[in-house]
């Protein structure tokens, strides 16, 4: 029987082969720490009428640790900011933090604990789109508010989420209309695969087809992916003026470094970036990207009074050399936010914060001006960065005058709007 | 760019991808062959060696750092996975189940190790200037082709480890050692050849090569703790499609795999180019179960 034990091998390698993707895959879910956190401790304080709880959720663990536990930064800054000018109506704010892990169910389990057990009066938290979306079912279930602070695909709307991130007509479309006014006619689409890069591109591409501009080619990478051999070649073949690059985490470095060992250079075909801010050029190493483009709501080197008062108390608390990014300060105006909408209120009911919140003016904030529009989503600027060989994006271009945000592109979703009246009704 | 040069900048692309899986694979076919063991902690053998190529450039900066880096790479890597075949696998060897577990298990541990010790955002390797050149053809009718030079040093690199391993097997009396174990362990030990000196030096050797792979991969993206992680798995897929523990089929699977993906790529996008690329393994181990290359071992057949 000579090949029964080589079958029995070839089946043996074909399983490990599974493993090891699984492995692959899981490697997310590794590291998850244990729930028993220091945190945990702070449930059973008792709360009396001159402390309210708040839940922030995010991943201190597994892959999105790296951008979240920064964001958790910025959040706890405001909370312990505003305790220390004598908190929120009177009340003191006990910041309860749960670990979401990186994994979108973990959000969703630890968003039913804080509400059902810790009796959190709004959270605030999540980073990718699908982590906002297993948390979703959640809020609108308990009818409870969710403050979600990084720019994402739009395309949803729910009364219990308050999108402080940009919708796609604050980031991808202000950097076409740069990139249009800039005569740049081939655009080239390269991005992870998976739902933000997808929608992000769907849209752009609406809207370069609605424009007369040409799509010179369009290509998804698996997440995590480190070959763009093939990619680089078609790019050159299509010869772009410009790539929208919505790649995320590593797979830049591998891009922009195969790209440069392709003698394909930011100066001589400009790079337009979703999803590198100042932290991720950091890790990364600016020579590597220098001189490509970001678009952003929020780049730490805008100048205004609140941004400089804002990073000298981030850096004073966390590192000198620590830097901001876009949805850090989200996540802090999120605080701020919220605390006004509660005040105006007079009460921490989510249902009259959140009706609130849409009431507020324009607030100064390091973002610059910015509120709460009626579908409960930011109204803010656009600003478009070059990225400089420091690590700092030169701000180019801004958008006239603060953005109204869109969830529902007129050009893709024609007819589709915000309906937040009947609450608790899923109108994703 | 014409079309031509297009075509041929893909069989370019072809053959570096599939110089990186020949540097990844080899190791794992070497000690497959001649130990029956499926080794999950190869691509923390990858990993290994870009940190190390990252902690080579760092103490010998300048344009020699690089090639420094291979040899320590290898040696280092190469000691760990002596360590590695001494404490746990040879006390494992006999139960292939048993190693499969014990080795993920190692994998995860020397990931959380990794970072521990450089933290989870991965670190740079910076190619040195004299690999930053790309060789442009700018007129004929291949117009538009680019050869980056750390693409051509790749495989270069893999067809140098893929000669020294041939001579060291056919040319070396550790090789005829090996070949002897692989052919038939029972006889080889009576013969008086020390096996389990054998097995560790041969598992040592692989890990090496991943090794060197690991400063390949560090010279095209970042090195992070799960780096090896995105190379097992077409590792994998080489030493199957290759024929279970054959050198040669390796290689020839390493080219059919790199082509395959970049054939492709030419058509679909790279998801599912990776989807064809699956669909075309599963199919041919249904033809022809044996791989590319059949090995006779008697070893394999009882």
């Amino acid at each position: 029987m000579p090949f029964k034990r080589l079958n029995l091998v070839v089946v043996l390698l074909t399983g490990g082969v599974l493993v090891a993707t699984a492995l692959h895959h899981s490697a997310i879910s590794a590291q998850k720490t244990s729930p028993h956190s220091p945190q945990e401790a702070l449930r059973d304080r008792p709360v009396d009428s001159h402390a309210v709880k708040v839940g922030i959720l995010q991943s201190l663990s597994g892959t999105m640790a790296i951008s979240e536990v920064p964001l958790e930064n910025a959040e706890m800054l405001a909370i312990n900011q505003i305790n220390a000018s004598g908190g929120v109506n009177g009340a003191k704010i006990i910041p309860v933090e749960e670990d979401g892990a990186s994994d979108p169910a973990i959000f969703a389990q630890k968003a039913t604990k804080l509400i059902e057990q810790d009796k959190v009066v709004t959270v605030f938290g999540g980073w990718t789109s699908a982590s906002r979306k297993a948390m979703l079912p959640v809020f609108q279930k308990y009818d409870n508010l969710l403050w979600y602070p990084v720019q994402f695909e739009g395309n949803e709307c729910s009364p219990n989420v308050m999108y402080s991130g940009a919708q796609p007509n604050q980031q991808a479309l202000p950097a076409f209309a740069w990139a249009k006014q800039r005569g740049f006619k081939r655009f080239y689409l390269i991005g992870s695969d998976y739902v933000y890069p997808r929608t992000a591109n769907l849209i752009l591409k609406k809207h370069i087809e609605h424009d007369g501009l040409t799509l010179s080619g369009e290509e998804y990478v698996p997440l995590g992916g480190s070959d763009f051999s093939s990619a680089i070649a078609k790019i050159a073949q299509s010869k772009p003026d410009i790539i929208i690059n919505t790649l995320n985490g590593d797979s830049n470095v591998s891009f922009f470094k195969q790209l440069a060992a392709a003698g394909v250079t930011p100066d001589k075909l400009p790079i337009m970036s979703f999803s590198i801010a100042e932290p991720e050029v950091k890790a990364m190493g600016p020579s590597l990207l220098a001189g490509s483009y970001a678009s952003w709501n929020y780049f730490q080197s805008l100048s205004s009074a609140n941004n400089t008062a804002f990073i000298k108390a981030f850096q004073a608390k966390y590192g000198a050399d620590a830097s901001v990014d876009d949805p850090m300060v989200h996540g802090y105006v999120d605080v701020y936010e919220w605390k006004a909408a509660v005040e105006k209120a007079k009460s921490f009911d989510p249902e009259k914060v959140r009706a609130a919140a849409v009431k507020l003016s324009l607030t100064p904030s390091p973002l610059g001006r910015v509120k709460f529009a009626d579908n409960q989503s930011m109204v803010q600027t656009g600003y478009i960065g070059r990225l400089q060989p420091d690590g700092q994006f030169t701000i180019i271009w801004h958008s006239t005058g603060t953005i109204n945000p869109q969830p529902y592109d007129p050009l893709n979703f024609p007819g589709k709007t915000c309906n937040l009246q009947k609450h608790g009704s899923p109108l994703v | 760019m014409s079309e031509a040069a297009f075509l041929l900048g893909q069989v370019f692309n072809g053959l570096s991808v599939a110089s990186l899986f020949v540097l990844a694979a080899l190791g794992l076919a070497l000690s497959f062959g001649l130990m029956r063991v499926i080794n999950m902690a190869h691509g923390e053998m990858l990993m290994l060696g870009g940190y190390l190529a990252y902690l080579t450039l760092r103490a010998i900066p300048g344009p020699v750092g690089i090639i420094a880096a291979m040899p320590i790479a290898f040696v280092g890597a190469g000691i760990v996975g002596a360590l590695l075949e001494w404490t746990v696998i040879r006390r494992l060897s006999a139960r292939p189940l048993d190693t499969l577990l014990a080795t993920w298990g190692i994998s995860l541990i020397l990931q959380q190790a990794a970072r521990n010790l450089f933290g989870a955002v991965g670190v740079q390797v910076v190619a040195p200037a004299w690999l930053n050149h790309t060789i442009s053809v700018t007129a004929g009718p291949l117009a538009g082709l680019n050869l980056p030079a750390v693409r051509i040093f790749i495989m270069l690199i893999a067809c140098v480890v893929l000669g020294g391993i041939a001579l060291i097997l056919t040319k070396t009396r550790l090789g005829l050692y090996v070949r002897a174990v692989h052919q038939d362990r029972p006889i080889a030990a009576a013969m008086g050849i020390d096996t389990p000196r054998i097995d560790c030096l041969v598992f040592a050797l692989g890990a090496g090569i991943a090794g060197i792979a690991g400063v390949a991969l560090a010279l095209l993206g970042p090195v992070t703790p799960t780096v090896g992680q995105s190379y097992i798995v077409p590792a994998f897929l080489v030493v199957i499609l290759g024929g279970l523990g054959s050198l040669t089929g390796a290689a020839v699977a390493s080219l059919v795999v790199g082509m395959i993906t970049a054939v492709a790529q030419i058509f679909v996008n790279v998801s599912v180019a990776q989807v064809l690329l699956l669909l075309f393994v599963i199919l041919f181990i249904q033809v022809r179960p044996q791989g590319i290359i059949a090995i006779r071992s008697r070893a394999l057949e009882d």
